[in-house]
């Protein structure tokens, strides 16, 4: 009997439902899922609602291209706040993404196995300090070094510009180093062989080889980078003298999330919808360079991978 | 004509002894393949000839590998120097995520040729080099992962080519690739000998006897044999390549 079958288990479900087990936890994870997905457009369309009449009754133009921001006498011009968040951000991004792309470098490939060690925990315990320290720190160190700088060109002493900048570079660093880190070392050891086999120095196999095949690990954390400091508040407030005028370096500046969190304990009526306004703008901008900086920054990254 | 000799050759990975007194001449422009069981110490071996083994730690070097007459293990050696002159195919494809052009030319920019119509023209003739020429040169600015595993190796090869190597150090340079593929690369080697030194390790002892002019017998760090290929495959002298060749060990 050629075509017999002796089978002594079968392979069929005895029931006709899958397990109960897994329905509940495809359930589960659904849920979890929709959680985050749901709030995200809750929050977009809250924004939307509560900010978008504001903005309509003073006027768009008027709102975002006005230059002076008085609510006593209903003047709600915020441009001096999004430039000055842009040049704030902006300055900090500049300083701090090649000081932490130097600082990974020298963590993955230069750094003895120990210090490496030691130094990224550091590192990593310092992304997690309250913003507020930060500001201290801003306050106690930063600022009375450009006191010095404000007093030699003869402009009076106040928060700055550049403090905020300052205290965003170092607020910074360590989201862009970690995440940096993390990408650097999961490119294959390989290309660093194969680039020293064709007779490159150890420079030129890190930065040619290893640096750009992780490229879009350290542009994910640029992008966390700028999130981060374009949303800073308490830090930023400490630091910045706060005065809501058009950016200067060494002069008070007002950032959006300071615009907001300044006036928020006492506004009521137009105003307080005047800084809902606002943060539909902070909003708006924090998704604008996101998507702006994934997109250019990991354009160009022809890694093939399927 | 001999292009590289090791003379008494130790290195110890620590307490592990790896290579035992290594002597060995290897001739220019032949292929010798170095075959042996896994742990023999040929791919050490072969590392030690352009330096590979250098950031490895705790290890211990001793003797010379002299390569046209110049002691590469000398202080006054440039090992960038070194591993331009003797080039490296490792065991699995591995293309950097870059376009096939880029591949080609990253030898050449590390060593500073900007000139965009000489990388043109080496990229063209180390693809040529490389039999695979025909197979991309319409999609040189595609990334070089998309191209199949065969196809990836010769690519390396083509970018180990571009910085105009005298050696070719190929480490199991097919053991990751099906056998079309290997048949290809294989047709390549004889090829390139023509004009460069080629030492491979390989772990398929047909693929020795196929395409090699030498082969050494590498056993627990020492070479037991070395000799015409078809000396060893026909009548190895010592026991126990015989009792490696006809599979009765490794």
């Amino acid at each position: 009997m050629e075509n017999s079958i002796t089978r002594t288990s079968s392979i069929t479900r005895k029931r006709k439902l899958k397990k109960p087990v897994e329905t509940i936890m495809n359930v589960i994870f659904l849920i979890c899922g929709l959680a985050a997905v749901v709030s995200v457009i809750l929050i977009s369309l809250y924004m939307v609602f509560s900010g978008a009449p504001a903005i309509a009754k003073i006027g768009p133009l008027k709102f975002l291209a006005g230059q002076i921001w008085n609510p006593e006498v209903n003047d709600f011009g915020i441009l001096p706040l999004i430039l000055s968040s842009v040049t704030a951000t902006g300055l900090a991004i500049l300083i701090a993404v090649p000081a932490a792309l130097c600082a990974a470098i020298f963590l993955t490939h230069i750094a003895k196995k120990r210090v490496a060690t030691v130094l990224l925990f550091l590192v990593e315990l310092l992304a997690g300090i309250p913003s507020v320290v930060y500001g201290l720190l801003g306050a106690i160190l930063i600022v009375p070094l450009v006191f010095k700088a404000q007093t030699a060109l003869g402009m009076p002493m106040s928060g700055s510009l550049l403090s905020a900048s300052i205290v965003l570079v170092i607020m910074i660093l360590p989201t862009i180093i970690s995440v940096s880190v993390a990408s650097i070392n999961t490119v294959p050891k390989q290309y660093n062989d194969v680039s020293l086999a064709l007779g490159s120095s150890k420079m030129q196999s890190i930065m040619r080889a290893i640096i750009p095949a992780a490229k879009s690990g350290i542009v994910s954390g640029i992008v966390l980078g700028v999130g981060r400091a374009i949303g800073e508040t308490m830090a930023v407030m400490m630091v910045a003298g706060n005065a809501p005028i058009m950016p200067e370096l060494l002069k008070p500046a007002r950032l959006l999330t300071v615009g907001i969190s300044m006036e928020w304990a006492y506004s009521s009526g137009l105003h307080r919808d005047a800084l809902y306004g606002i943060g539909l703008v902070l909003f708006v901008f924090i998704m604008i360079i996101n998507i702006l900086l994934s997109s250019i920054l990991k354009k160009g990254n022809n890694t093939g991978n399927k | 004509m001999t292009k590289i000799i090791t003379e008494n050759l130790h290195l110890h990975y620590g307490e592990n002894h790896a290579l035992r007194g290594i002597d060995l001449n290897i001739h220019a422009n032949k292929i010798t393949a170095l075959i042996g069981p896994s742990g023999c110490g040929k791919s050490t071996f072969l590392k030690t000839l352009n330096r590979m083994n250098d950031s490895v730690p705790n290890i211990k070097i001793t003797g010379k590998v002299l390569l046209d007459g110049e002691d590469i293990y000398d202080s006054t050696v440039d090992v960038t120097k070194l591993r331009k002159k003797a080039g490296m195919v490792f065991q699995s494809p591995n293309p950097f995520p870059m376009s096939i052009y880029d591949n080609v030319a990253y030898g050449l920019r590390i060593h500073g040729i900007k000139k965009r119509v000489l990388i043109d023209e080496i990229v063209e003739r180390s693809l040529q080099g490389a039999a695979i020429w025909d197979e991309v040169k319409d999609r040189l600015r595609t990334p070089a992962l998309a191209l199949s595993g065969g196809q990836q190796q010769r690519l390396c090869i083509a970018r180990t080519l571009a910085v105009s190597p005298e050696a070719i150090l190929m480490d199991e340079p097919t053991s990751a690739l099906d056998p079309i593929s290997t048949m290809k690369i294989e047709e390549l080697m004889s090829e390139l000998a023509k004009k460069y030194t080629v030492v491979i390790v390989t772990h398929n002892m047909q693929q020795a006897a196929r395409i090699s002019d030498y082969t050494a017998f590498f056993l627990l760090g020492e070479m037991i044999e070395y000799d015409k290929t078809n000396n060893i495959f026909a009548a190895p002298k010592d026991q126990r390549t015989e009792n490696y060749i006809t599979g009765r060990f490794g």
